[in-house]
């Protein structure tokens, strides 16, 4: 829980802007910005989620880095179905 | 040493270690923390340990948010949700957690409305889609997660969702570090630092260990070569007799932490006078809860509770173990009662806990050689 998951702002929402879609590893869902209201991140841009909410801008090289760091402690499926899961998708 | 070629930088990594036995004088034990459980599992997980001289000694700290839960806590939570209509609501590393009466996932398979949630937003979503129910949601965490709740109910505020309340169980990091320097049982060397909670908090709140208790820190990152990094950092501070706050997680950790979240926690939370830890007990201003100004989201406020205090089972030793008095194979229970299958305690249930950590990684390890010596 206290791992969080890289992803990619792929697409920001002009009449929602405390909304953007992520990509993690080809999954997408809706994840909430308000906690970067500081600052905005853009398309284009990789951030950390943490229980649904983007928590801190990252570079490329360390999403990279911490996807493969969730891998090696086995959590990344664990990761994966925790963004499957948001927006209750599942239930 | 076969896990070193899988990391991504070898070389550094056997360099960092070396660097590590160069620093360690042999005369010398050294105790260092790391608080977050993350840490605890990535220890473990990259047999950490087995790079390290023996004189270095990793104590397992008490940011493990599921695990410093005290059972009565979880009882209350369940006690709000055997009223009739209301969904309990949680992440999923709530939902193995034994209560006195069982865990939240045994409550549903006795009939309770129990659902996982991956995010407090998509519990509010859940009471916006049934509006005929209330929904609780079992909020836990430390700092890297109590901005997301409080913003939650920001929202539900503002969209004035009154089917919607929190039980916060929300912790505070700082104070639970004060409480084991401050433990007399207690002996640290000093601190490896939470890595996502500072995202929030910044490296300001710990300047007080260094300062006042003369302890360093380094706030770390979670790969191996972080974790290793971190180890030479106050190695070389304690070498040279210093106490300071380093950040090792600087790509991630700005020193001054998200305001946007601080802003959002100070908006709804206010320090609870003091709260009962597992394992350390009553801590002053340990724990977040819910201002007045969002009482009619506050399930403690608009719920009876129970409140009531529930020791942990006697033989189950989760709070020696906490406070890294012993280590997770020392307790009776481990391996035997306790397992990841059917835990008695926490720490066995969360991956960040350090028994099933412990259980994981080194046990079935030991197990596995064992059985392979057996049979040669
Ligand atoms: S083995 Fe089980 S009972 Fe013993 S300390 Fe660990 S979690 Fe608690």
């Amino acid at each position: 829980m206290c791992l969080a998951i890289p992803g990619k702002i792929v697409q920001l929402f002009p009449d929602q802007p405390q909304t953007a879609m992520v990509d993690v590893v080809g999954v997408r869902r809706k994840v909430d910005l308000g906690l970067l209201q500081d600052q905005p991140p853009v398309a284009g841009d990789w951030v950390l989620i943490h229980v649904g909410f983007a928590m801190s801008k990252i570079s490329e090289q360390d999403a990279n880095d911490q996807m493969r760091t969730l891998r090696m402690l086995g959590e990344a499926e664990a990761a994966m179905q925790e963004v499957q899961g948001y927006g209750l998708e599942q239930s | 040493m076969k896990f070193v070629d899988e990391f991504r930088e070898p070389e550094v990594i056997t360099r960092t270690a070396a660097e590590i036995r160069r620093l360690a004088d042999a005369n010398r034990h050294y105790r260092i923390m790391e608080v977050c459980g993350g840490h605890t599992h990535a220890i473990y997980r990259f047999g950490l340990k087995d790079l390290l001289p023996s004189n270095i000694e990793l104590i397992h700290g008490p940011g493990c948010p599921v695990c410093v839960l005290p059972m009565g806590r979880i009882d209350d939570g369940l006690s709000i949700a055997q009223q009739p209509d209301v969904i309990f609501a949680a992440f999923g590393d709530m939902m193995r957690v034994p209560g006195t009466r069982g865990s939240p996932l045994e409550h549903k398979a006795r009939g309770m409305d129990v659902r996982i949630v991956y995010s407090p937003s998509d519990a509010l979503k859940l009471a916006q889609t049934n509006p005929d129910k209330h929904v609780m949601f079992f909020a836990i965490g430390f700092e890297t997660t109590a901005p997301s709740t409080a913003l939650t109910l920001v929202r539900a505020k503002n969209q004035g969702v009154h089917n919607f309340s929190v039980f916060c169980n929300h912790v505070t990091i700082i104070p639970a570090i004060r409480a084991i320097l401050d433990s007399p049982d207690m002996r640290i060397d000093a601190f490896i630092g939470p890595g996502h909670v500072s995202t929030v908090i910044g490296c300001r709140p710990y300047e007080w260990i260094a300062k006042d208790e003369d302890k360093p820190v380094a706030v770390s990152g979670f790969e191996p070569l972080d974790i290793l990094q971190s180890i030479v950092m106050v190695l070389r501070q304690l070498k040279a007799d210093e106490a300071k706050i380093e950040n090792q997680y600087k790509r991630v950790v700005p020193w001054e932490g998200n305001r946007a979240a601080l802003r959002a926690m100070a908006e709804v939370f206010e320090l609870r006078p003091y709260f009962e830890w597992r394992g350390l007990g009553f801590i002053s201003q340990s724990a977040l809860r819910i201002r007045d100004s969002y009482a009619g989201w506050d399930a403690e406020q608009r719920f009876h509770v129970p409140g009531v205090r529930v020791t942990d089972p006697k033989a189950a030793q989760c709070g020696e173990v906490l406070k890294g008095v012993l280590k997770p194979h020392q307790c009776k229970l481990f391996g035997k009662e306790c397992t990841p299958e059917h835990p008695i305690g926490a720490l066995m249930v969360s991956s960040e806990g350090s028994c099933a950590a412990y259980f994981n990684y080194e046990h079935r390890k030991t197990a596995m050689v064992t059985s392979i010596e057996s049979v040669a």
